[in-house]
């Protein structure tokens, strides 16, 4: 259709038609007040805010629900307008209680912005104002009430946005009131959605409220440390007595790829880092028990005991994490291999990202974005429960499909939520996801395995015929489909026009594990060890021969030849119930927030900082890169970076060769600044745009960005842009040819939208919400 | 069941059959029942349309809209099912007419459901009953059963070849649910709340299907147009307000009740004449001349034609045909007290003027007729009222705010009358708790 031409106060602006005024004045830059209307939920008309003068309308209209038409001219500040607007206001606060000074939301109040915008300021009311007491819904939703001023944000965002449908509205007239799902408390996926979108502070969340005011904290841009979807979000923080404490998380930038999304552990769970537990002094172990100790003593430790081990041929483990910054994931793989000397390096698995990069050599384009997921036209699903395992993507599928219409295909062995929004959904046996991947790949005879009552050879045919008629389809597969299978499925995708692919993994940075290479036969890039190429030229002598898996080490160690395990940010004692005496023998190192099962038996625990406390960067699952800034501190941590630095150095390591630091001017880049940095790091984008080089320290992750650029095959990215905030795709097209491995060492996290791994354990929010669950299901139970 | 009234000046045709036992579908069939469906049979779509057109029927919900009009804006060609709403939500306090037809002549309301399904293509027609119109529903559920055994509803009707299918469905027990949009969120079984316009109802109306809304009585008025013919009908009124309209006659008279009267019928006749005038030898002192939402008339404005343009221009509204006459012994600012009483009540609380206009006009209101009020009080109630009109979702908010800023414009000495801990002049001393004037 073609655009449309208006005027809106005298100007003359184009717009496409269909385009609601409201955002047409927008993008003009004029701002029409709304408080119901909200972008890409359904219209209202509720709040009567937006009203303006349209020519030849005897009444103001509101510009939220008019769409722009031909000629159309707008006034959008007269007397008149500006009259209604101020009416509004003052109607509301009415009933308002103006308890500001105590307000969440003061500060940060739409409702104020617009008093304080129209001057309702001289109050004609004196009538008594209606009171309802404050409600608790959850352990993370309040309600205030009286605050409310009955926009519906949060029952659309919770019924269209999330698909949950747990608000909805009571009574009428002046009596209306927001209402939850179970009489008097909500029974939800607690994603928090609600109270962010809440204007006023009606909805509050019960990790922040009363805690401080808005303007007392600094607002840091980050990227959530949870699950594997990379969710941009901010996090306030205030000075503590142990450093920087976050005292809340949610999204008022809303540039990051979950635009508005969070779900409960990005919002609430970011609690475990100021956990009563959180160690923070290094232990080593003297007479049996874990002692506290200094860094220096420590460090010298093990320094000490690495050096010997090594220069003795004995034999040294190294169990990196998928929650440490891509820098320090490469930075340990190549500590390993130069330093230690050793390929025996392996993390927790939880996707097949070596398969999809020999299955994808030589493919460009074939990954798809975080963002491509909400514009895709349609989305084949194969396993995985996106819903508790990626709650962003499952976001960005349901809001697909809600507004571009995308046509979604899941293929799961169990009914998922997701298949409310399915235009088809195919359930198959347990177990058979790679014969799907079989038959959709023209294998006839797979179809006997996913053959049920309910789906018929025709059924897949048809199902197949139709996928294969689909333009830009991404592939989205969960761990189900790993090993041999990735292959087979992308083969499918190749016959498929512009088909793309998402390998599901289920940790905040397991994507950035893999393509560091912490495995013991792939380096960076997946590059194999046995491979020579450049990292062998840039590394020099790297052991030829393939390392240990983890499991070997746990076998190595019973066998009493595992001389050393060092362990940076992983728990294997307690994620694979192994028996804490099997390493009795092991010189163990372990880098922790906490005294975990494995840290528990460790000789040397050092106390480490997450990644809401450290710079650096993230890799989504879908390969979007992200920059972590530096938010919360606790006093007596080390980051993991610094501390594998530190343990090179005492090692007697020359560590130019491990970090090339030290070149152009001495200036840092955040990562003692911390929160100072603010939203972007607006000193370091002027830095990069000059062409001044940041990296002061050995200390400083950017001082390896530079190696992983030039080295990582598709992290050749924008630095500017990547210091900017701006998420860049990394892809897996030039990686090297990575290696179809022991598929059986993946295994799933299968964390729910409640839960995540250790940190987790450590999330009060988290353990609320849970408990309160199993209180109502006995209760329910009783009755 | 309340009972019936007559004054020579009536022309009767919606009450013709009023008490003659129509409810009975054979008595009905006997006084030209179902005829004007099986006339509309042999007849064009459009040539249905244009005869109600030009009959000058205008809708008696209320607007006034030509019903003609509203039924020609209907799509002839639809992917989705058009339907026929009959409002029978009749809630406007002061009006009382479409319960009369429910209750003396269901079947014509059928009747006309049926040829306004015929006019637009529909097959499916509802009529909606006010809740508290509870013995209504039941005498509806009866003509409905009586007419689909006889053939006249379901499939293949009258041997027609067409399907035609009508249900009955009762409200819970708001005003507001007469408002056409409200009403098809309600039919649809969700809260009774507005919808946003355009799309119109025409076009994009129950379950999203091009849809016709009309009053019980205008639709009840349509077998006769159809049966006695357009130019008939239109003489019967004024030029531009065809036929007659019940008129619902109460307050301060001799003979409150339903009369059914020529469209354009002088109201001072219509107090002094059809209602028997004032009783006890009190003065007339206001008429609210079509519904609550209507602006009040003062004595001397009440020689004009009771059409919809003629009340218009005296700057009030001819609505929903409910004349509530007040003599000098009622209290204005506790007329006003008790409309808004009833608009608070009844706001559907969806957009902020009209929820929290009300309840703000009700709490002063309370207050200056309980002889708390200030002198500033009555600009203010002034002032929110107008800063209400106009601007509302829907107009429920209007109707709260029209009237009162009548109220205030016309009394305003009654209610400065009230000012500064006065008691209200019209009540026995005692009646009101005084409240403490504020400062
Ligand atoms: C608040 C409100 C209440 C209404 N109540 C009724 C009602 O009870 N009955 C009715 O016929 N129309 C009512 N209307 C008018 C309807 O919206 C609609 O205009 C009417 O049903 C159309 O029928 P008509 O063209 O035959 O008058 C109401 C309108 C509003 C704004
Ligand atoms: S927390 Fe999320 S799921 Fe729960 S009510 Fe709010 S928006 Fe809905
Ligand atoms: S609780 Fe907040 S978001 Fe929900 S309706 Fe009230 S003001 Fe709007
Ligand atoms: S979806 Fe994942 S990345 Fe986003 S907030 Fe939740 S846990 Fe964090
Ligand atoms: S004016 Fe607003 S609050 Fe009042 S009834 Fe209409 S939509 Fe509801
Ligand atoms: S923003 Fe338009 S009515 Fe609320």
């Amino acid at each position: 259709m073609p655009d449309v031409t208006l005027t809106v106060d005298g100007k003359k602006l184009t717009a496409p038609a269909g385009t609601l005024l409201i955002e047409a004045c927008k993008s003009a830059g004029i701002e029409i007040p709304s408080f119901c209307y909200y972008p890409n939920l359904s219209l209202q008309g509720a709040c009567r805010m937006c009203l303006v003068k349209i020519e030849k309308m005897p009444k103001l209209q509101t510009a939220c629900t008019t769409v722009v038409t031909e000629g159309m001219i707008v006034t959008s500040d007269n007397e008149e307008v500006r009259q209604a607007r101020k009416s509004m206001v003052e109607l509301l606060l009415g009933n308002h209680p103006l308890d500001c000074p105590v307000c969440d939301a003061g500060g940060e109040c739409e409702l104020q912005d617009m008093t304080f915008s129209y001057g309702a300021a001289e109050s004609k009311y004196m009538e008594a104002k209606n009171h309802k007491d404050e409600q608790q819904w959850s352990p993370v939703v309040f309600f205030d009430r009286p605050r409310c001023i009955l926009c519906y944000r949060c029952v659309r965002v919770c019924g269209e946005g999330m698909d949950v449908w747990a608000l909805g509205v009571q009574n009428r007239g002046v009596s209306s009131i927001i209402a939850p799902n179970k009489e008097d408390h909500l029974e939800c996926e607690e994603c928090g959605m609600c109270i962010d979108i809440c204007p006023v502070g009606a909805l509050t969340s019960g990790a922040y409220r009363y805690k401080t005011r808005p303007w007392e904290m600094k607002h840091v841009g980050t990227i959530c440390t949870h699950c594997g979807d990379g969710c941009k979000t901010t996090l306030g923080v205030r000075r503590s007595d142990s450093g920087m404490e976050i005292v809340r998380g949610d999204n008022r930038d809303k540039s990051g790829i979950n635009n508005d999304f969070l779900c409960i552990k990005g919002r609430y769970a970011f609690d475990f880092a100021h956990h009563p537990d959180r160690l923070m002094q290094p232990l080593i172990r003297k007479n049996g028990k874990l002692t506290p100790a200094n860094w220096e003593e420590a460090f010298e430790l093990i320094g000490k005991r690495f050096a010997e081990i090594r220069d003795h041929d004995g034999m040294i483990g190294v169990v990196g994490s998928s929650r440490i910054t891509n820098e320090e994931a490469y930075l340990l793989s190549k500590f390993a291999r130069v330093v230690l000397k050793t390929n025996n390096v392996d993390h927790h698995r939880t996707a097949d990202f070596p398969a999809l990069a020999a299955a994808l050599s030589g493919k460009p384009d074939s990954t798809a974005t975080m963002r491509e997921v909400y514009d895709a036209p349609a989305i084949l699903l194969i396993g995985n429960n996106p819903t508790d395992q990626h709650p962003l993507l499952a976001w960005q599928i349901r809001n697909n499909v809600r507004l571009h219409r995308s046509r979604l295909y899941l293929i799961n062995s169990q009914t998922i939520k997701l298949g409310r929004q399915a235009a088809g959904f195919t359930q198959i046996p347990a177990g058979t996801e790679g014969k799907v991947a079989a038959y959709l790949a023209g294998d006839d005879a797979a179809v006997e395995a996913i053959i049920t009552e309910k789906n018929s050879r025709e059924t897949w045919n048809a199902l197949r015929e139709k996928l294969r008629g689909e333009q830009k389809l991404v592939i989205i597969f969960g761990s189900e489909i790993r090993g041999n299978d990735v292959a087979v499925l992308v083969k499918f995708g190749s016959g498929v026009h512009g088909a793309k692919f998402v390998c599901l993994a289920d940790y905040a940075n397991s994507r950035g594990a893999a393509d560091m290479g912490l495995y013991p036969d792939l380096l960076p890039g997946y590059h194999r060890v046995a491979d020579t190429g450049k990292f062998h030229d840039e590394w020099t002598s790297i052991p030829a021969t393939t390392g240990l898996t983890l499991p070997e080490m746990v076998d190595a160690a019973k066998a009493s030849k595992l001389k050393a395990l060092y362990v940076v940010g992983a728990n294997p004692i307690g994620r694979l119930g192994l028996d804490p005496f099997l390493f009795s023998k092991t010189f163990v190192v372990v880098q922790e927030m906490f005294l975990t099962e494995t840290a528990f038996m460790a000789d040397v625990v050092l106390p480490a900082a997450n990644a809401y406390e450290k710079s650096g960067t993230f890799t989504n699952t879908c390969g979007d890169l992200q920059i972590l800034k530096k938010a919360g501190e606790v006093t007596g941590t080390k980051s993991d970076f610094e501390m594998i630095v530190r343990i090179a150095d005492a090692m007697g390591f020359d560590v130019h060769k491990l970090v090339p630091f030290g070149a152009g001017e001495r200036t840092d880049m955040g990562q003692s600044r911390g929160a100072q940095s603010g939203e972007a790091d607006r000193h370091a984008v002027w830095l990069e745009a000059r062409g001044l080089e940041p990296k002061m320290s050995p200390l400083e992750p950017t001082a390896i960005l530079d190696e992983i650029q030039r080295l990582v095959p598709g992290y050749d990215f924008s630095r500017i842009n990547l210091l900017a905030g701006n998420d860049q795709h990394t892809t897996l097209a030039n990686s090297g040819p990575g290696a179809i491995q022991k598929p059986e060492l993946i295994v799933p996290a299968n964390d729910n939208l409640f839960s995540s791994g250790t940190l987790g354990r450590y999330s009060k929010a988290l353990h609320s919400v849970m408990e309160s669950r199993t209180q109502q299901t006995s209760e329910v139970a009783a009755d | 069941m309340a009972s019936l009234v007559s004054h020579p000046d009536e022309v009767k045709v919606v009450s013709r059959r009023f008490g003659q036992g129509a409810t009975n579908i054979d008595r009905y069939l006997e006084l030209d029942g179902y005829k004007a469906v099986q006339k509309a049979f042999a007849m064009e779509p459009d040539a249905i349309i244009n005869e109600v057109k030009n009959s000058g029927l205008r809708g008696r919900g209320g607007a006034g809209f030509s019903t003609g009009m509203k039924w020609s804006f209907v799509p002839k060609q639809s992917a989705k099912p058009k339907y026929v709403l009959c409002n029978g939500d009749e809630s406007e306090p002061g009006t009382c007419k479409d319960r009369l037809i429910f209750e003396h002549d269901p079947h014509a309301v059928i009747e006309g459901v049926m040829i306004a399904a015929l006019a637009v293509g529909s097959q499916t027609g509802y009529i909606y009953i006010r809740g508290e119109y509870r013995y209504l529903s039941i005498i509806m559920q009866k003509a409905l059963a009586d007419a689909y055994a006889r053939g006249f509803l379901g499939k293949n009707i009258f041997g027609s070849g067409r399907d035609l299918d009508i249900y009955w469905h009762g409200g819970a027990g708001a005003y507001e649910v007469g408002e056409e949009s409200a009403l098809m969120e309600s039919l649809e079984g969700k809260r009774g709340i507005p919808r946003i316009r355009p799309p119109f109802p025409a076009v994009v109306g129950l379950w999203g299907g091009p849809t016709v809304i009309n009053n019980a009585e205008t639709l009840a008025s349509v077998p006769h147009i159809i049966l006695g013919g357009a130019e008939w009908y239109a003489k019967v009124g004024t030029p531009k307000n065809g036929g007659t309209r019940l008129f619902c006659l109460s307050g301060n008279l001799e003979k409150p009740g339903v009369y059914e009267l020529p469209m354009g019928y002088n109201l001072r006749k219509m107090i002094y004449e059809v209602g028997g005038g004032i009783p006890n030898g009190r003065e007339l002192k206001a008429v609210v001349p079509g519904g609550s939402s209507t602006p009040v008339l003062l004595p001397e404005e009440i020689d004009i034609s009771m059409d919809f343009d003629s009340v218009a221009k005296a700057g009030s509204m001819l609505g929903s045909g409910g004349v509530v006459v007040l003599d000098d012994t009622n209290c204005i600012v506790k007329f006003a007290l008790r409309t808004m009483k009833f608009y608070r009540h009844e706001s559907c609380g969806w957009c902020i003027p009209c929820r929290e206009g009300t309840d703000w006009l009700e709490k002063t209101l309370t207050r200056f007729h309980a002889g708390g009020g200030l002198k500033k009080d009555i600009d203010n109630i002034q002032y929110l009222s107008e800063n209400m009109l106009g601007r509302t979702f829907c107009p429920l908010g209007d109707a709260a705010a029209m009237p009162t800023i009548a109220f205030v414009k016309k009394f305003r000495k009654e209610f400065e009358d009230h000012l500064e801990g006065r008691p209200c002049p019209f009540e026995r001393a005692g009646a009101v708790e005084q409240l403490p004037v504020l400062a």
